[in-house]
């Protein structure tokens, strides 16, 4: 097997959301939030989204963990803001491609700073790290959707 | 006795010697699990290989042998500890379920809603959780030795911890999180004014240092036998006899019970009352084995190994720039567990970039949370050594820490 670059992982645009994160402060008018946490790691995310009609109004998060799950995150919500869900749902389907090693979807422009993450398909014991935010939407949109139809 | 060599040691152990990402594997994670010596191996194969039967059931030549080597295995255990007998030991899956037991067979009986139980702020979540269970169903109160800025137990609250009402103290003799190494003695002492049952998670401990539990006083010692060179899923429970003899069942099954009735049954003789169902009888031979090979090499002759690994270990990674490291910084108070951070390069990816230089080490709360709560942080990074770990291991640590530098610089 192929030993997988450091390089390919720690880019600088990775290194660079980790120490300046996007988005992390707390949402005053979130209209839905969802706490994950990974306890074999310790990474943990709040995710806090303003949900208008059918699309994001503002996303923000509060987090620890490493430098992948940080910036993955803080990508993730650049991405969000003014989102269709349909949008944000397809974004979370993209990315998790990307994870899988996917090459159609490390080409894809719409996934902007993400792409940036596309090393960490290399290293399996990172994927869940990479993806704990957009599970976190995945659940925040589906918290949404259920509480708007009951 | 032939003076100790780590490298000879090394060729014992058949999964050192492996790359790993093109490098040679430097394993530094022997708190989790410790590497296999072929003797342990060759154990456990030539039991299933020639006299794989069920234990104590038979009347058949295989039975027999099983049934001889899998009570040998348990002397072995008991010398090795020095326990005043062999049924004073019991198998367990490991240290866990050995807590587990106390908890539910002696805890259950003895331990009402007016009692409190005393543990640490330092214990592995294994020596936390069975206690919260047992006071959930008793209503007795956990209370918390805490620790200092160095990660030792704060034994000056230990006078007004202890009251009249402790039923039970239960404390890791090592630290899994820290590597702080418990006085266990002094603190049974003034467990025992009380009258406290006391337990000790003994899975860091008994691994690298020479345990006699008499000596110690304590009336539980519990332990693992993969963290010892020998195979997951067995474990011991020591306790004195009376004590046993004293508990009700942990749980109910075959092999425990001497007469079964309609409505009720009588047990068998301990230890044989705690062990029901078909025990791991590879697990406690392999156990066994790995009892022969660390007596043969010696336990203080590792524990002085450890000792001057840890101090060159302590030197060489605290001069790399922007490290932290936590715990005692006494050798005489720390066992061979160096947890750190390094920057602001979070322990996962400081564990990443050591992987890919070959460098296996645990990135995370390592099953203490409380301990990271302590100090305020998420996780820790943490290297640490055995028998066979070298100084070699360490120098290839600090470079591969170098380059974790350069990355987070």
């Amino acid at each position: 097997m192929e030993t997988p670059q450091l390089s390919s992982l720690y880019q600088q645009l990775i290194l660079e959301h980790y120490r300046n994160p996007r988005n992390k402060a707390e949402l005053e008018e979130k209209t839905v939030e969802i706490h994950m946490a990974n306890p074999v790691c310790g990474d943990e995310i709040r995710l806090q989204l303003r949900i208008e009609d059918d699309h994001i109004a503002e996303a923000k998060f509060i987090g620890q963990g490493c430098s992948i799950s940080q910036a993955a995150i803080s990508m993730m919500t650049t991405k969000l803001q003014g989102a269709s869900i349909d949008d944000a749902l397809g974004l979370a389907h993209r990315f998790t491609e990307l994870m899988h090693g996917d090459p159609e979807a490390a080409k894809d422009r719409t996934l902007g700073d993400l792409r940036a993450l596309q090393g960490v398909s290399k290293f399996p014991v990172r994927i869940k790290c990479a993806l704990i935010g957009f599970d976190a939407l995945q659940e925040a949109l589906k918290k949404h959707a259920s509480e708007g139809s009951a | 006795m032939a003076a100790f060599d780590p490298a000879l040691i090394r060729r014992d152990f058949p999964a050192l010697h492996q790359t790993i990402n093109g490098k040679p594997l430097v394993y530094l994670d022997s708190a989790a699990t410790s590497q296999k010596p072929k003797a342990v191996i060759a154990a456990i194969e030539s039991y299933y290989a020639h006299d794989n039967a069920n234990v104590h059931r038979g009347i058949h030549e295989l039975s027999r042998r099983a049934t001889i080597a899998y009570e040998e295995a348990r002397g072995k255990v008991a010398r090795w500890i020095n326990a005043a007998e062999p049924a004073e030991i019991i198998w367990t899956r490991g240290t866990t379920e050995a807590i587990n037991l106390v908890s539910m067979a002696w805890g259950l009986d003895n331990v009402g809603k007016d009692d409190e139980i005393l543990i640490s702020v330092m214990e592995h979540h294994s020596n936390i959780v069975p206690w919260q269970l047992l006071a959930m169903r008793t209503g007795a109160t956990l209370k918390y030795i805490e620790l200092d800025d160095h990660g030792r137990l704060v034994l000056d609250d230990l006078p007004s911890l202890l009251t009249a009402r402790t039923k039970i103290v239960a404390l890791g003799h090592v630290s899994n999180a820290l590597g702080t190494i418990n006085p266990i003695k002094e603190i049974t002492a003034a467990a025992k004014k009380v009258g406290a049952l006391v337990v000790v998670d003994g899975a860091q401990g008994a691994v690298h240092t020479k345990v006699d539990v008499q000596d110690l006083g304590v009336d539980c010692y519990a332990f693992s036998g993969h963290k010892m060179c020998g195979p997951t899923g067995i474990g011991v429970l020591w306790a004195r006899k009376e004590l046993l003899e004293s508990m009700s069942p942990y749980q109910g099954g075959g092999e425990m019970i001497h007469i079964v009735g309609r409505d009720a049954s009588s047990w068998a003789e301990v230890p044989h009352k705690f062990e029901a169902g078909t025990p791991n009888i590879a697990g406690a031979i392999g156990m066994g084995a790995a009892v022969d090979f660390l007596s043969d090499i010696g336990m203080d002759a590792i524990a002085e190994h450890e000792r001057s690994l840890m101090e060159y270990a302590m030197q060489q990674v605290g001069a790399v720039e922007g490290i932290t490291i936590y715990g005692p910084d006494s050798l005489d108070e720390r066992s061979a567990v160096l947890s750190f951070t390094l920057g602001d390069a979070h322990p996962h990816d400081i564990s990443t970039i050591l992987d890919s230089d070959g460098i296996a080490v645990r990135a995370g709360h390592h099953c203490a949370q409380l301990v990271m709560k302590h100090f305020g942080v998420a996780a820790t990074a943490r290297a640490s050594f055995y028998l066979y770990s070298t100084k070699d291991d360490v120098d290839r640590l600090v470079a591969g820490l170098g380059q974790v530098r350069q990355i987070f610089g």
